[in-house]
């Protein structure tokens, strides 16, 4: 195979008519181009929503509470009630494969009054009393200082930890942060920590604007009592929260006494179920990629077919000769097939680079411009590289196959009459 | 191909030697270049033996053909079938390029048989840079190469002036002179009286069969 004859005569062939050999080429070129912008542009599209997603641990489900549809056990409709402490111990005890069960609670928030102040500044910012493994279900970064841990539950710490967003309201151009104080509604808190969250589709911006304090701190300064606000559940990797959603529903219902049709008394976001639908939504646009490019990837092969057979018309009396003097018909079907591969593939690279040479260009113009909703970093991993060069090679193999046969099946001494 | 089969040879019974140099003629349509054919494996027999140098040729699948054809047999063509984008030097050592001789060794072998018809000098040729008596001169270079058993030509002077086609039949029977053995299809007279044996063919069968003095083509050139 990697014979100088073979190559020289390879060329010899595919340049001996230019114009032809490059119209072919093209059409290959074509389909795999398409194929290659179809592939990236879905990867962009997935890209701009993933980031959507944040970096929000996707297996997880939030759960709050709402009033009661259905009478039960004495206690009527319409009721409000709370989840308890307990019922975060109960979830924990009962449900396997969880990992983090995170009970929340929230003072102010989005459009609510100011709470917070510090000397003569003040600013509206939502408090939460959160738990340590908050900071893996809602990752965040620290810039300065340390998070919540569980001594600070334990011993009800009246600390802080605050946003960048928060820092830039409260305090002036590089002042300390760290040991300073600050009041949320009355009571004095000291920050410990910054920190500082990606921005996820402008979210960022309201996502700094948080300020972290112990659970139990909480509880006891804002009089909750054991009361809960709302869970953040994630299960561990490998076993889904959509599966076990029904268990810990019920679980609740049980402890609070709800009654187990009221299918409208425990609010609940799946988180993974709204995932998973995205995610099928991208498995149905690559298919769509790959469908469509390869269709016109197919276009382009059938010309190759279709050349190399003119090719083997026109070099009938050669294939005569050839055979007459010797030549294995096996040996001239592999120099047909060759032929057929390497036009693919050479046209195919062309493609490819092109390809991603015009991705480079649009990432360009993207970061020249700023980001576009829904759109990020257009790409085709290596591995579409891999299976687009895979791709070339089957399609030039089975291009290359009917002429070659067709090659051999002319009998030696009708092709030598051929004039 | 056709649906309508004719029977062309009906009763071809001959023996050549090694180191004959036989003429087969006969006018157009009397079965000669089928009976080179048949000899040079390219087209077979309905019925009927052939044997060649005590191998006997049956039942080849196109594999086994080849590779006799390569071993066994030179054709020389009327019109004279060089791969035109190949030059000179590498039509010749085609033959020796399809026993996978390596590309160093095949050059000079082939070389050396260019220069044993004279064309050492148009080795790089394409062969349309050639006139017809060099054309033909490479083609039996080229069926030499290999060092068949026999050589077949069929008309190789069909399509040449005869000063050029003594120049040819002067090739041939040097090459004969050196043991090989030759059979050479022809319809013309004098072409055929150059060769040791003359077999006649009219209507598929053989009318006559005898040896002729051979006249020396060196004579005419």
């Amino acid at each position: 195979m990697f014979n100088r004859d073979r190559w020289n005569e390879i060329l010899e062939v595919l340049t001996s008519n230019w114009f032809r050999t490059a119209l072919t080429a093209f059409g290959v070129f074509w389909g795999i181009l398409i194929l290659i912008i179809l592939l990236a542009a879905g990867k962009g599209l997935e890209n701009g929503i993933r980031a959507d997603f944040g970096d929000i641990a996707t297996n997880t489900m939030f759960m709050w509470s709402r009033n009661t549809t259905k009478a039960y056990m004495g206690l009527p409709k319409g009721r409000r009630y709370n989840y308890k402490l307990d019922d975060v111990q109960a979830i924990k005890d009962n449900v396997p494969n969880l990992r983090f069960v995170s009970p929340r609670n929230r003072l102010g928030g989005f459009q609510g009054a100011n709470n917070v102040t510090r000397g003569i500044k003040t600013g509206a910012f939502a408090v939460y009393g959160d738990y340590p493994e908050i900071i893996n279900q809602d990752p965040m970064t620290i810039t300065s200082g340390r998070f919540l841990n569980q001594s600070d539950i334990n011993e009800k710490r009246k600390i802080a930890i605050i946003g960048e967003g928060v820092k830039l309201s409260l305090y002036d151009k590089g002042e300390e942060v760290i040991g300073t104080y600050i009041k949320i509604q009355g009571v004095n808190f000291m920050v410990i920590g910054t920190y500082k969250k990606k921005s996820n589709n402008g979210d960022g911006e309201e996502g700094m604007k948080e300020i972290y304090i112990p659970f139990t701190t909480f509880s006891q300064a804002f009089n909750r009592a054991d009361n809960v606000g709302w869970m953040a559940i994630t299960a561990n990797d490998g076993s889904s929260i959509t599966a076990v959603k029904d268990k810990i529903i019920s679980i609740v219902k049980q402890n609070r006494k709800i009654h187990p049709d009221d299918k409208r008394a425990v609010g609940y976001f799946d988180l993974y179920e709204q995932y998973n639908r995205v995610e099928s939504l991208f498995g149905a646009m690559g298919f769509i990629a790959y469908f469509v490019g390869i269709l016109v990837l197919l276009s382009g092969v059938i010309g190759v077919s279709n050349i190399m057979l003119i090719v083997v018309k026109e070099r009938t009396k050669e294939i005569g000769i050839r055979r007459a003097l010797g030549e294995d018909p096996w040996s001239i079907k592999l120099q047909i097939v060759m032929e057929s591969i390497f036009l693919t593939i050479i046209s195919g690279m062309a493609g490819i680079s092109f390809g991603a040479l015009f991705i480079y260009g649009i990432n360009a113009v993207l970061e020249a411009n700023g980001p576009i909703d829904m759109f990020l970093n257009p790409s085709v991993g290596l591995e579409v590289v891999v299976a687009a060069l895979a791709i070339l090679v089957i399609s030039g193999l089975l291009a290359g196959f009917i002429p070659a046969q067709s090659a051999i099946k002319v009998r030696p001494i009708d092709a030598l009459r051929t004039e | 191909m056709g649906s309508n089969s004719l029977h062309v040879l009906k009763g071809i019974n001959f023996t050549a030697e090694s180191g004959e140099l036989v003429a087969i003629m006969g006018s157009s349509g009397s079965g000669k270049s089928t009976l080179l054919n048949i000899l040079g494996m390219l087209d077979e027999a309905d019925s009927g033996e052939y044997t060649l140098d005590g191998v006997p040729i049956k039942n080849l699948n196109e594999t086994k053909a080849a590779k006799y054809r390569n071993k066994f047999l030179g054709f020389v063509f009327q019109s004279f079938n060089l791969i035109n984008y190949k030059s000179a030097l590498e039509n010749v050592a085609l033959p020796l390029y399809y026993q996978r001789i390596p590309r160093k060794e095949r050059q000079e072998r082939a070389m050396k048989y260019l220069e044993q018809v004279g064309l050492k000098e148009w080795a790089t040729h394409l062969p349309n840079e050639l006139s017809g008596g060099q054309k033909q001169r490479v083609a039996i270079a080229r069926a030499m190469a290999a060092e068949p058993k026999v050589l077949l030509a069929d008309e190789p002077t069909g399509a040449l002036d005869s000063t050029t086609s003594y120049e040819v039949m002067d090739l041939l029977q040097k090459i004969n002179d050196l043991g090989n053995t030759i059979l050479v299809v022809t319809h013309e007279n004098d072409i055929a009286h150059m060769c040791k044996r003359i077999i006649y063919l009219k209507d598929g069968v053989i009318v006559k069969d005898e040896k002729v003095k051979q006249v020396r083509a060196s004579e005419y050139v």
